[in-house]
C-alpha cells in the first residue's frame, strides 16, 4: 500500500495522539486504528536521541527528500519505549523556523555585515591570536553548553585547554548540574547516577525532591504513573516549593518553605535512626561518618573562593549532630508539619518498601546544592537502600548533553576527559593522547561560569566563544553581565541556529547545524550514549559547532592535533575520546556499535551494559566478594555527611516580601529560542507569567492576566498574573518560567552560588510585587 | 492545510454519540480507545480559517467535554510565521 505525505502527517499526529493518551491513561488501547507507518516508500526513518531534555528519548526521524517531515518514538529505545511528549513530536519542526542563521555575520563598523563563512572563522582565529598576544592566554575563553554534542565539548576541550594552555572552558551545565556533581564526588568519589530508568518499575516508592518531572520529565512521569497503575501500592510523594501537574498526579504533595530541604533531609535522618531503621551491616561495611566547613557563604562577591576541609566524625558525632533536626524543630523551619516527615521518614525506612527519589533544578541550583545533594544520599545510605533495582537516589539532568559532554568530557574549568588539571597524571594522559608536549595543559582552573562572566565585565577576559546556549537570557543578575559583554575592547563570538539576546551582543555569529543536521552523540541521565547521524544537511554555510572549532584550531597552527577530514571526522574522534575512558569503570561502547544502538549505557564492559553501579551483580567494576563496592572513594566506602540547614542568600524581608522561583513549562525548551519558532508550542504557550497564590493576588487586587511588576534590588520585570493555573505558589512565592526573550526575569535573580560546585541558585532571591 | 491531533475526552456516557458525530464532520477522523472513555481525533482542513471555524464548531459540542491538542503541522504557512521572530 502507498500513502501520499499528507495522510503520512495524518498518520503521525494520530500516533502523537495516542501516545499522549498513553500518558494521561496507562495501558490504553487503540486496536481499532489501521496503521499506515512503514507503508510509503517516500518516507525514510531514522534514529536520534531527542534533544529537549535529560531524559535522552529515541526518536525515529521520518525524512522525505532533504527535509524532516515527522518524529515518532522510538520503540527500541528502552527510556522510552516509543513515547514522546509535545516538544519532542514537534521537534523537527523547530528546524524550520523561516529567520533561521544560515550565513556568517562580522561586526564592520558598528554593524553586522554578512560575509563568508570562511572569512568569519578567519577573522575569530586572528582575534584569538591578537587577544593571547596582548593579554595572555587566560584572556581567552569557550562557553559552551549541556546540548553541545560530545564532539563539540571534546574539541572545544582539546584546542583550549591542550592547544591553547588555558583552562578557560565552561559550558552552561555549570548553571544546572554542577551541584549534583560535586554530590557524587563528595559522597561517593565519582560521578553520575548508579541507578537507571528502570528504578522506576522496580521501585514501591518515588519522591521527587522540588522536581516538577510531569513537565520537565514528562516520559519519565508518565513511566512511573504506568507503574503505579500497573502494580499495586506504588507511592508517588511531591515535595516542592509549589504546587504543579506533578503534586496533582501524586499520591501526595507536600511543601515546604525555599531551602529548608536541608532541614527536612536532616529530619528524615533523625528519624531513621530514632526508630532503628538503620540497615547497620550496610553503614558498618560500607560507608564512613564526615563533615565539613559551616557558614560557608554565598558567592556575590567577586574572587570568591571556598575550600571545604572534611573531617572525619563518628555515627554517634553524627547522631549528636542530627537532634537539632526533630520533625517537630523541623517544622518550625519548612512549614512541613512533623506528621508528614515522620511519614516521609516511614517511607524511606520501611524495610519492605523499595524508594528511589529524583530531583534535578530543585536540588541543583540551590546555595548549599552540594549539601542538599549529601543530605539525601545519607538517607539511602543509612537505610541501604541505593544500587539494586528500584532503590535509586536519581539525579536527572536537564539538558541533552549534560552529562555526555560537560560531565563526561570534563568542559568544565577544573576538569578534563579523564581526572582535573589538577592532577599530574591526569594532565599527561590528555597531553600523550592529544599528542602535545609535557607541561602544554595548565594545573590551575581559572573560572567558573559566573566568574567567567564576572571576568569578562572587569576585563580578564577580552574573547569569548559561546556556542549552543543563549546566556544573555539565561545568567543570573544578568544586567551586571550584559553590561559587560558589550564593553570596549570585549569580543564575543556567538555560534547559534537563531537570532537571540546573545546574537545581539556578538561581534561575529556563525551560523550553527542543529541536532540531526550534523553526526553526533549526546549522553543522557542514565549514562546513556546516543549516537546519531546527519540526518537532513544543514541550511546555507550553516556548519556543525565541532567542524567549526576544528577549522579555527587549524587556522591557529594546530592542524596536527585536529586532522580529520571533514567527510569523516566524528568516528574517528570518538575513537580518539574513548581512550581516555579505557577502564571497567567508564569503559564506553565503540563507535560501531554507538551506530547501530539507539544507545548504550557504560560502563561498556565485554559487550555489556551496567545497569547499576557499585554492586558486584551488575558491575564488573566491583571488588569481587564484596556485596557492595563504592570503588570512587579509596577504601570502597561512601561518606555521610553532617550537613547543617543554612538560609538562602537572600530570604523575604520586609522591603521584598516574595521568593521569587524560576523554572520552565512542559511547551518550551530553556530560552524558548527553538521551541517558540514552533506554531504550534508558540500558540500553546505563547508568553510568559506570574503565577501568584490567589490570597495574594487578592491582596494586591490583581486578577487573573492583569499586569504585576516584579522589583528585586537588581531589576524589575512586568508581566501578566497567573492566579490558579497551572501552578500555584503558596503564599509569599511567585514563580516565573524564563523561556521568553520578552520578559528576562533574569534581570531580577540573584548571582549567588553553591560555594562547592559554583552553581547559581536561580529558585530563591527576594522580590516585591507592584500593581501595575 | 494545517493537520492537527486531539485527544478527546466525552461527557459521561456519550462516548459513543461523540465518535459518531466527529466522524459526520466534514475534516474530521476519529477512532475510539478499546477500554478508556477517550478518543483521538484528526483534523486535516483546507486552510487555518477552515481550521478555526472547525475548531469553533468542535467546542459546542455537548457530547464533549475537552479537547487537548497534541500535535501540529501546517505546510500551508511558512513555518515560524506568528511566532513574533520574522525580520530579526
Amino acid at each position: 500500500m502507498k500513502v501520499n505525505r499528507r495522510s503520512f502527517i495524518k498518520s503521525a499526529a494520530a500516533t502523537s495522539a495516542m501516545a499522549t493518551a498513553a500518558s494521561l491513561f496507562p495501558g490504553v488501547s487503540f486496536a481499532g486504528w489501521k496503521k499506515l507507518e512503514g507503508a510509503s516508500g517516500m518516507i525514510s526513518w531514522q534514529k536520534a536521541p531527542c534533544r529537549f531534555c535529560g531524559t535522552g528519548c529515541g526518536v525515529l526521524v521520518g525524512v522525505s527528500g532533504d527535509r524532516a517531515v515527522a518524529v515518532k518514538g522510538d520503540p527500541n529505545c528502552s527510556v522510552n519505549k516509543g513515547l514522546c511528549c509535545i516538544k519532542g513530536y514537534h521537534s523537527v519542526q523547530a528546524l524550520y523556523g523561516k529567520d533561521r542563521l544560515t550565513k556568517a555575520k562580522v561586526r564592520k563598523n558598528g554593524k553586522m555585515v554578512t560575509v563568508p563563512i570562511k572569512e568569519a572563522l578567519d577573522v575569530i582565529a586572528a582575534k584569538i591570536k591578537e587577544t593571547i598576544d596582548k593579554h595572555g592566554k587566560d584572556s581567552v575563553a569557550m562557553y559552551g553548553s549541556g546540548q553541545w554534542t560530545i564532539p563539540d565539548g571534546y574539541v572545544a576541550s582539546k584546542l583550549f585547554k591542550g592547544c591553547l594552555g588555558t583552562n578557560n572552558v565552561e559550558a552552561n551545565a555549570r548553571l544546572c548540574m554542577a551541584s549534583a556533581v560535586t554530590g557524587f564526588m563528595t559522597s561517593f568519589g565519582i560521578d553520575e547516577p548508579m541507578g537507571c530508568y528502570e528504578d522506576i518499575e522496580h521501585a514501591d516508592v518515588m519522591v521527587t525532591w522540588g522536581n516538577n518531572m510531569a513537565e520537565m520529565h514528562p516520559v519519565l512521569f508518565s513511566r512511573m504513573l504506568a507503574s503505579r497503575k500497573r502494580k499495586k501500592d506504588v507511592t508517588i510523594i511531591d515535595l516542592a516549593t509549589r504546587t504543579t501537574r506533578s503534586s496533582q498526579a501524586s499520591d501526595k504533595s507536600i511543601l515546604f518553605i525555599p531551602n529548608t530541604d536541608l532541614a527536612i533531609a536532616n529530619a528524615i535522618c533523625y528519624e531513621i535512626i530514632r526508630n532503628g531503621w538503620v540497615n547497620k551491616s550496610f553503614i558498618k561495611n560500607h560507608t564512613t561518618f564526615h563533615k565539613g566547613k559551616t557558614n560557608i557563604g554565598y558567592g556575590t562577591e567577586d574572587h570568591f573562593s571556598f575550600k571545604d576541609k572534611p573531617e572525619d566524625i563518628s555515627f554517634q558525632d553524627y547522631k549528636n549532630f542530627l537532634k537539632d533536626y526533630t520533625p517537630e524543630k523541623v517544622e518550625k523551619i519548612s512549614g512541613v508539619s512533623a506528621r508528614d516527615i515522620k511519614y516521609l521518614a516511614s517511607l524511606y525506612g520501611d524495610p519492605t518498601k523499595k524508594v528511589t527519589s529524583f530531583w534535578c533544578m530543585g536540588m541543583n541550583q540551590h546555595v548549599r546544592g552540594t549539601w542538599i545533594n549529601n543530605l539525601v544520599y545519607n538517607i539511602h545510605l543509612l537505610t541501604g537502600k541505593i544500587s539494586t533495582p528500584g532503590n535509586s537516589p536519581f539525579s536527572l539532568t536537564g539538558q541533552p548533553s549534560a552529562c555526555g559532554t560537560v560531565r563526561e568530557v570534563g568542559t568544565l574549568t577544573h576538569k578534563l576527559p579523564y581526572g582535573v588539571v589538577m592532577k599530574q597524571k591526569a594532565r599527561e594522559k590528555a597531553e600523550k593522547i592529544w599528542d602535545l608536549p609535557a607541561g602544554s595543559i595548565d594545573p590551575k582552573p581559572t573560572y567558573h561560569t559566573v566568574e567567567m562572566f564576572r571576568a569578562l565585565d572587569r576585563g580578564d577576559i577580552r574573547f569569548m566563544w559561546i556556542q549552543v546556549t543563549n546566556p544573555m537570557v539565561t545568567m543570573p543578575n544578568l544586567n551586571r553581565y550584559r553590561n559587560g559583554a558589550l564593553r570596549e575592547d570585549r569580543f564575543v563570538v556567538v555560534s547559534d541556529v537563531y537570532p537571540t539576546p546573545t546574537t545581539d551582543i556578538a561581534d561575529v555569529i556563525l551560523p550553527a547545524a542543529m541536532w540531526i543536521e550534523q553526526e553526533g552523540m549526546y549522553g543522557n541521565s542514565e549514562r546513556r550514549t546516543q549516537h546519531f547521524d546527519e540526518i537532513v544537511p544543514p541550511p546555507g554555510e550553516a556548519m556543525s559547532d565541532t567542524w567549526q572549532i576544528i577549522e579555527v584550531a587549524r587556522r591557529l597552527g594546530f592542524k596536527k592535533q585536529f586532522p580529520w577530514s571533514k567527510d569523516d571526522y566524528i568516528g574517528p574522534l570518538w575513537e580518539e575520546y574513548r581512550r581516555f575512558h579505557d577502564n571497567p569503570k567508564h569503559n564506553m561502547a565503540s563507535y560501531k556499535v554507538l551506530k547501530a544502538r539507539s544507545g548504550v549505557q557504560w560502563p561498556f564492559v565485554n559487550g555489556k551494559e551496567t545497569r547499576w553501579r557499585f554492586n558486584p551483580k551488575y558491575d564488573p567494576a566491583c571488588k569481587k566478594g564484596s556485596k557492595f563496592d563504592f570503588y570512587g572513594k579509596k577504601d570502597g566506602k561512601a561518606w555521610i555527611w553532617a550537613r547543617p540547614y543554612e538560609p538562602a542568600a537572600e530570604s523575604p524581608d520586609q522591603e521584598y516580601n516574595f521568593w521569587l522561583c524560576t523554572g520552565r513549562v512542559i511547551e518550551h525548551w530553556h530560552t524558548g529560542s527553538m521551541t517558540r519558532r514552533v506554531p504550534i508550542l508558540h500558540e500553546a504557550m505563547p508568553e510568559s507569567y506570574v503565577e501568584i497564590n490567589p490570597e495574594d493576588a487578592m491582596d494586591l487586587g490583581v486578577v487573573n492576566g492583569e499586569k504585576v511588576k516584579i522589583v528585586s534590588r537588581r531589576g524589575t520585570v512586568t508581566m501578566k498574573a497567573s492566579i490558579n493555573g497551572r501552578g500555584v505558589p503558596p503564599r509569599g512565592t511567585v514563580f516565573v518560567p524564563f523561556f521568553d526573550e520578552s520578559y528576562l526575569i533574569n534581570e531580577v535573580t540573584l548571582d549567588a552560588f553553591c560555594p562547592i560546585s559554583k552553581q547559581a541558585d536561580y529558585k530563591k532571591c527576594a522580590v516585591r510585587l507592584e500593581k501595575v | 492545510m494545517p493537520v492537527l491531533s486531539y485527544v478527546a475526552i466525552p461527557r459521561s456516557g456519550a462516548k459513543n454519540e461523540l465518535l459518531k458525530v466527529l466522524n459526520s464532520m466534514e475534516y474530521c477522523e476519529a477512532f475510539p480507545a478499546d477500554n478508556e472513555d477517550i478518543l483521538v481525533l484528526v483534523t486535516d482542513t483546507p486552510d487555518k480559517n477552515t481550521d478555526k471555524e472547525l475548531h469553533a464548531q468542535l467546542e459546542n459540542l455537548p457530547t464533549l467535554e475537552s479537547l487537548s491538542m497534541t500535535f501540529g503541522y501546517n505546510d500551508e504557512q511558512p513555518l515560524g510565521e506568528g511566532d513574533g521572530y520574522e525580520g530579526q
